[in-house]
């Protein structure tokens, strides 16, 4: 009952008229973003975020929240229409969306893709906010070691259930928190780590400028590099009517969207996995339901169904980590905490005790986002297919200065674009071979809480490591996230030994 | 891509001794009462850095299925091409905003991506070459009241700022 009036508050707080005006701008805004080749909600969130700084920290959130929303939905627009995914968390939603456009069912296609990405958001939200009061009281009881335990499993999973390069995620974790910890030393405020001695890493590294840098600046040159080729945008004719005999034809399809938005709301809430692997794993998943395989692959309703609720509980899912233990559950999460460390606000449980009317007004603007983004998006698909046809070479040197200025913005100094242009070159040939990205911009934003809360711990135990291990919760999670770390290693024991037993003599 | 792989690999492992270095100039043991020096927290995480590389680079040494000078699937010709023009102009740019401002050097990053790497016409590339720094001006320098950086066009400004602000 407590969490009803206290929606309910937040409902106030969300459709008071700026905040109701910032969540339809950030849902437009993030549909044409998501729409855009190359161009996901981390993108948008991350080169938009320095552009919030006009409304009072409360309704940036919720503006950044519905870009999130937004972009998730408009990620399907592109790998229908053009093949090519929005984002990589639409990936999964050329497997059958495409072949279904070819087949002159884009329409179809998009309508599917908006009602799955609807019922995957409203489900949960649900989820999300009967989950999240309770999960904040249990974080209340933690104290420094719980919360290195903490960041600690945040990077295993990574590792564990990351799936890239080993060495290459754990080197895209350190180097991350190699960088968060340049400036002044949190304990003895000496100057550390001041690379070539230049007094612009004074105050340290922003996480911003590497999360422009990556997700700017290196996501438009590796988009420039995998669309140079003609692009063919496919046709769609929508109709009223034709949208409604789709809408009505959905209904075999419902056991499909509420799996992936079960499956995807709580793989989203893992720091690593995320919507991609969660609309992966929907889709794999539908496939395996399904009476039907082979048809999977060949335009299947059912395979645009299941990742796209996936993948909208999944960006749901993330937020619940972020808020209530203040470890973010995606890129896009990661750089939304930063922003609100930024802002005064702290996340963690402590938000849900001390700005209860910020968690619930976000709370309510995502239920208010889900609602209008499934509307704008199914009356505006004409606007996006639109979109769709404006060609990269106009589209990318405006963001290349929004890049440039959002850089700026946050410290006023230099310094910080040259380091994000850095950051932007650098993370781009070294995506070229495959070092995770995400990794590193985690890394940045837990660092100073990952570094404070280990030092705070080793002086409460006078520097033995046994603190973390022998407290029922830290004990507890480290013994997961130290399960997820040698997870690489168990499994390639596993099929080494498999190998060797297989080729025994019988 | 083999060569890449070790060429970034030895870079990195570089910068890992440059950070494991810069950390050393705090303490990296344990300071008696206060618990880990101020320079341990990178220093170890630096050390881990250079652990990854160098296991990169001899997994990378040891996979003899590629010429070691093979660059060719790593980028090829047009691709460098396009990196090179997009990734030089930028840092032109930055590097012009030092001293002429953001207003003169972001016009004509605009003019050269549009026209020469876009190919697009002189209208549509003038009138966003044009309507860009109006928008930077009036959302940055108005509405948010955030001062970009204008070098030695800093006096022509002054008007506008009395007009405005």
């Amino acid at each position: 009952m407590e969490i009803a009036t206290l929606l309910l508050d937040g409902f106030f707080l969300a459709f008071e008229p700026l905040n109701l005006l910032l969540i339809i701008g950030g849902v437009v805004l993030g549909l044409f973003i998501g729409a855009m080749p190359g161009l996901g909600s981390v993108n948008g969130v991350a080169i938009l975020l320095p552009m919030t700084y006009l409304v009072p920290p409360t309704s940036a959130v919720i503006f950044l929240g519905a870009i999130y929303y937004g972009a998730m939905y408009g990620g399907a627009i592109s790998s229908i229409m053009l093949g090519i995914p929005g984002a990589s968390t639409a990936v999964a939603t050329t497997f059958d969306g495409r072949p279904m456009a070819l087949k002159g069912e884009a329409d179809k296609a998009l309508v599917a893709a908006a009602t799955a990405s609807f019922v995957g958001g409203s489900i949960s939200v649900v989820l999300f906010t009967l989950f999240a009061p309770p999960l904040a009281d249990v974080a209340l009881a933690f104290s420094a070691p719980e919360e290195f335990a903490l960041m600690l499993l945040a990077f295993a999973t990574f590792v564990g259930l990351g799936g890239d390069d080993i060495p290459k995620t754990f080197f895209s974790i350190f180097i991350g928190l190699v960088f968060s910890a340049v400036g002044l030393d949190i304990i003895s405020g000496e100057p550390r780590l001041i690379f070539m001695d230049l007094p612009g890493f004074f105050h340290g590294i922003n996480f911003l400028v590497l999360a422009i840098g990556i997700y700017g600046i290196g996501e438009m040159l590796w988009t420039i590099e995998t669309t140079k080729g003609k692009v063919k945008i496919s046709q769609a004719h929508i109709t009223v009517q034709r949208i409604l005999d789709t809408l009505i034809s959905l209904k075999n399809g419902i056991k499909v969207m509420i799996m992936g938005s079960f499956l995807g709301y709580f793989v989203g809430i893992l720091p690593a996995a995320g919507a991609t692997p969660g609309a992966l794993m929907a889709y794999g998943v539908a496939k395996g339901m399904s009476k039907d395989p082979e048809s999977f692959g060949k335009g299947n309703t059912n395979g645009v169904l299941a990742p796209e609720a996936a993948n909208n509980a999944a960006s749901t899912g993330s937020m619940l980590p972020m808020l209530t233990l203040g470890i973010p559950g995606s890129p896009t999460t990661a750089i939304l905490l930063g922003g609100m460390v930024i802002w005064g606000l702290d996340p963690g449980p402590m938000l849900f005790v001390e700005h209860k009317e910020f968690v619930w007004g976000l709370i309510a603007s995502l239920y208010a986002a889900n609602f209008f983004a499934v509307i704008i998006n199914l009356a505006f698909i004409p606007a996006f297919l639109w979109v769709l046809r404006m060609p990269f070479t106009i589209l990318a040197p405006i963001i290349f200065v929004l890049c440039i200025i959002g850089g700026y913005a946050p410290t006023q100094d230099m310094h910080d674009v040259w380091l994000m242009l850095v950051f932007g070159i650098v993370g781009y040939l070294m995506r070229k071979l495959d070092y995770p990205m995400a990794p590193a911009v985690l890394a940045i934003v837990l660092g100073p809480l990952a570094e404070t809360s280990m030092r705070q711990s080793l002086l409460m135990s006078s520097g033995s490591f046994e603190i973390f291990f022998f407290r029922p919760i830290s004990g507890s999670i480290m013994a997961i996230a130290i399960t997820l770390l040698f997870m690489p290693l168990i499994n390639s024991f596993n099929k080494t030994m498999r190998r060797e037993i297989s080729s025994w003599p019988l | 891509m083999r060569r890449a792989e070790l060429i970034m690999a030895t870079l990195m492992a570089a910068f890992s001794l440059y950070t494991m270095w810069k950390s050393a100039e705090l303490e990296i043991g344990w300071i008696p009462s206060e618990g880990p020096g101020g320079g341990a927290f990178p220093f170890w995480l630096a050390v881990g850095m250079f652990i990854c590389c160098m296991l990169i680079f001899i997994r990378q040494f040891r996979q003899a299925d590629e010429p070691i000078n093979s660059l060719k699937n790593y980028m090829d010709r047009q691709t460098f091409v396009l990196f090179a023009l997009v990734a030089g102009s930028l840092t032109i740019t930055i590097g012009l905003i030092d001293f002429v401002g953001v207003y003169v050097a972001i016009p004509l990053f605009m003019i050269f991506y549009l026209r020469v790497i876009g190919d697009h016409r002189w209208l549509l590339t003038g009138t966003i070459a044009t309507a860009t720094p109006l928008l930077l001006f009036f959302f940055f320098e108005i509405a948010l009241k955030i001062t970009l950086p204008k070098g030695v066009t800093e006096p022509m400004f002054y008007p506008l700022y009395s007009m405005f602000l």
